[in-house]
């Protein structure tokens, strides 16, 4: 598929400043999910600036595609994206983590404009988003639900009871997306409680499968246009493979990170890192 | 079933069918436990309201939760040891965390399953649920106060749980009477001891206080069908207007009513309470009278507490 160059480039570049600010809200709070919220960075960053009709000026439009994050932990991403994109200014970001603030570790739908339901406890965005999927049926709305998992997510049992009635209902405005970045926190997915194979599981589930590679900016879009396109009455996977910490060398692939907050060298490092990306889109 | 049943979930059922018909907002989720309260009929007659979810308590709750943040006003049926325990972390966290506007109706409440044992008695419900914020308890007297109560429940924003009995619960409300969320109702009035009941259990207050009342004791009946939030000022009255208070519920001594009611006295006005319900023990084998009568939930041993205070 031909692609906007310059729709690319621009996604890119927001990509890097999600990064960096995630890397500075962590700095500064002295903790934070970082390495499973660079894994979904791209992803979110397509989502949020260019795929989900949202308005930052209306939260509660009742026309809004919905958007859960069901990993909940990887809400670094989320925040600065919701930031960025209008629903709560950009200096609510240095209170990440911070007494009374807003944003805490995962994502409270009461207490950040944007976020549609509060989530942390994996397994739970499924489900959520079929409810919400069969009330857009009920209402005759348009409006496409989606929602990103994680893959250790995935050995949850309600993810699975959730496959099924999606499935069953035929939802096709539901969409969910696995962050596959192939590592939890006691180590490889695959060692600590192996979920393949999972395009067979999802299929014999009845769901419509995609893979991409959901750190490549042209991939996502090429993807979500095919499924936000497909016409079958079927619910939508997208497995995505990421690499935990994308974008910054040290933290990739590396479990430590899965929660841990850099000291100033290493995110004066990672900063380095993702600028220098950057100068190389210009 | 016929149309004039008077168990709390037959009454369920045709309230909220009727609201339900009115308002298209209105959803019944299910859990493979439907035909027990007619969700056939309801599948028949508001088909683009019901959702069967099969055995999967958990994924129904959180179903409930995305019908609620979308504007509609969901009615979780399941048995209450199942939603009150197996899908407690989707009440507390997908409904409760966010205020989500999720009616849950707890089936076989207490030991109401009767000889289907221990795995089917809810003991632990309301102990379990009254921790949780957000979240309002309501536990009917009979099935008048069950229509009333899913009545209040839909006008109330933020979920409701309502624990109902099996079926053919006692009838207490003769004529017409005025609910509200949160206010108990005084069934009799009495100076002597004052007997505090939830539930279908109530019935066997307003014996004992008859069987009081031959010996001259007045016995105040209150039936406390709001548990959450419990209503402090008519626990306090009781106190300072009787010499005591006798506790009557279907539900361990631990996290119950009684216990509710001990906590206000104890804080506001400390007269003698003695709190009948199931000490803490699963349960002998036994039809459901049989149970109750060997806990000592019955009138002679609720008459038999009166006493103790007042003499």
């Amino acid at each position: 598929m031909v692609q906007d160059a310059e729709l690319v480039k621009r996604l890119k570049k927001m990509a890097a400043f999600i990064r960096r600010d995630s890397i500075q809200m962590s700095l500064k709070a002295g903790c934070g999910h970082v390495g499973p919220g660079l894994s979904w960075t791209d992803i979110c960053t397509v989502l949020f600036f260019h795929q989900l009709r949202i308005d930052p000026k209306n939260p509660d439009w009742l026309n809004r595609d919905r958007f859960i994050l069901s990993k909940g932990h990887g809400c670094l991403p989320l925040y600065s994206a919701l930031a960025r994109k209008g629903f709560f200014p950009m200096e609510k970001l240095d209170t990440f983590c911070q007494l009374d603030s807003c944003l805490g570790g995962h994502p409270d739908c009461l207490a950040v404009p944007g976020v549609e339901i509060s989530t942390g406890s994996l397994g739970h965005g499924l489900p959520i988003a079929i409810g919400m999927a069969i009330a857009a049926k009920s209402d005759n709305k348009k409006y496409r639900v989606i929602t990103v998992m994680g893959d250790g997510e995935l050995q949850e049992g309600t993810v699975w009871e959730a496959a099924m009635a999606a499935a069953h209902y035929r939802l096709d405005n539901l969409t969910g997306i696995i962050d596959c970045n192939k590592l939890e926190i006691d180590g490889p997915v695959k060692e600590v409680m192996n979920i393949e194979p999972l395009k067979d599981k999802w299929k014999s589930f009845g769901w419509y499968v995609e893979e991409m590679d959901g750190n490549d900016i042209e991939d996502i879009l090429s993807t979500l246009e095919r499924v936000f396109g497909y016409k079958e009455e079927k619910p939508r996977i997208i497995i995505a493979h990421t690499i935990k910490g994308k974008g910054v060398s040290f933290m990739e692939n590396q479990v430590v990170w899965h929660y841990k907050a850099p000291d100033n060298d290493e995110a004066r490092q990672a900063i380095r890192e993702i600028d220098l990306a950057l100068t190389k889109l210009k | 079933m016929s149309e004039k049943s008077t168990s709390m979930r037959d009454v369920f059922r045709e309230t909220v069918l009727e609201l339900a018909e009115k308002n298209p907002d209105i959803f019944v989720l299910t859990a493979d436990v439907g035909v027990s309260f007619g969700f056939p009929t309801m599948k028949e007659r508001i088909p683009k309201q019901t959702v069967e979810t099969g055995i999967a308590e958990q994924n129904m709750v959180g179903i409930a939760t995305g019908l609620a943040h979308s504007g509609k006003i969901p009615f979780v049926f399941a048995h209450a040891f199942v939603l009150s325990m197996r899908a407690l972390e989707q009440i507390r966290t997908d409904v409760c965390y966010s205020n989500a506007n999720v009616k849950f109706v707890g089936y076989c409440g207490g030991v109401a399953g009767g000889v289907l044992g221990n795995t089917h008695h809810a003991l632990e419900d309301i102990g379990i649920l009254k921790s949780l914020p957000n979240m309002s308890i309501i536990v009917p007297a009979d099935g008048k106060e069950m229509g009333k109560a899913v009545r209040a429940a839909v006008e109330h924003k933020g979920p409701v749980y309502m624990r109902i009995g099996r079926s053919n619960e006692p009838i207490i409300y003769q004529n017409d009477y005025n609910f509200e969320m949160g206010k108990a109702v005084t069934l009799r009035e009495g100076k002597d001891i004052s007997l505090i009941a939830t539930g279908l259990v109530v019935s066997e207050a307003l014996k004992a206080a008859d069987e009081l009342a031959e010996e001259g004791i007045d016995a105040r009946v209150i039936n406390i069908h709001t548990i959450k939030p419990l209503d402090r000022e008519t626990v306090i009255r009781a106190a300072e207007e009787t010499r005591g208070i006798v506790t009557v519920e279907e539900h361990n001594l631990w996290g119950g009513l009684g216990e509710s009611v001990a906590t206000v006295i104890a804080e506001e006005k400390c007269v003698p309470v003695k709190r009948i319900g199931i000490p803490d023990t699963f349960v002998v084998i036994g039809a459901h009278p049989e149970i109750l009568e060997r806990y000592g939930i019955t009138a002679s041993n609720i008459a038999d507490k009166a006493r103790e205070i007042v003499s």
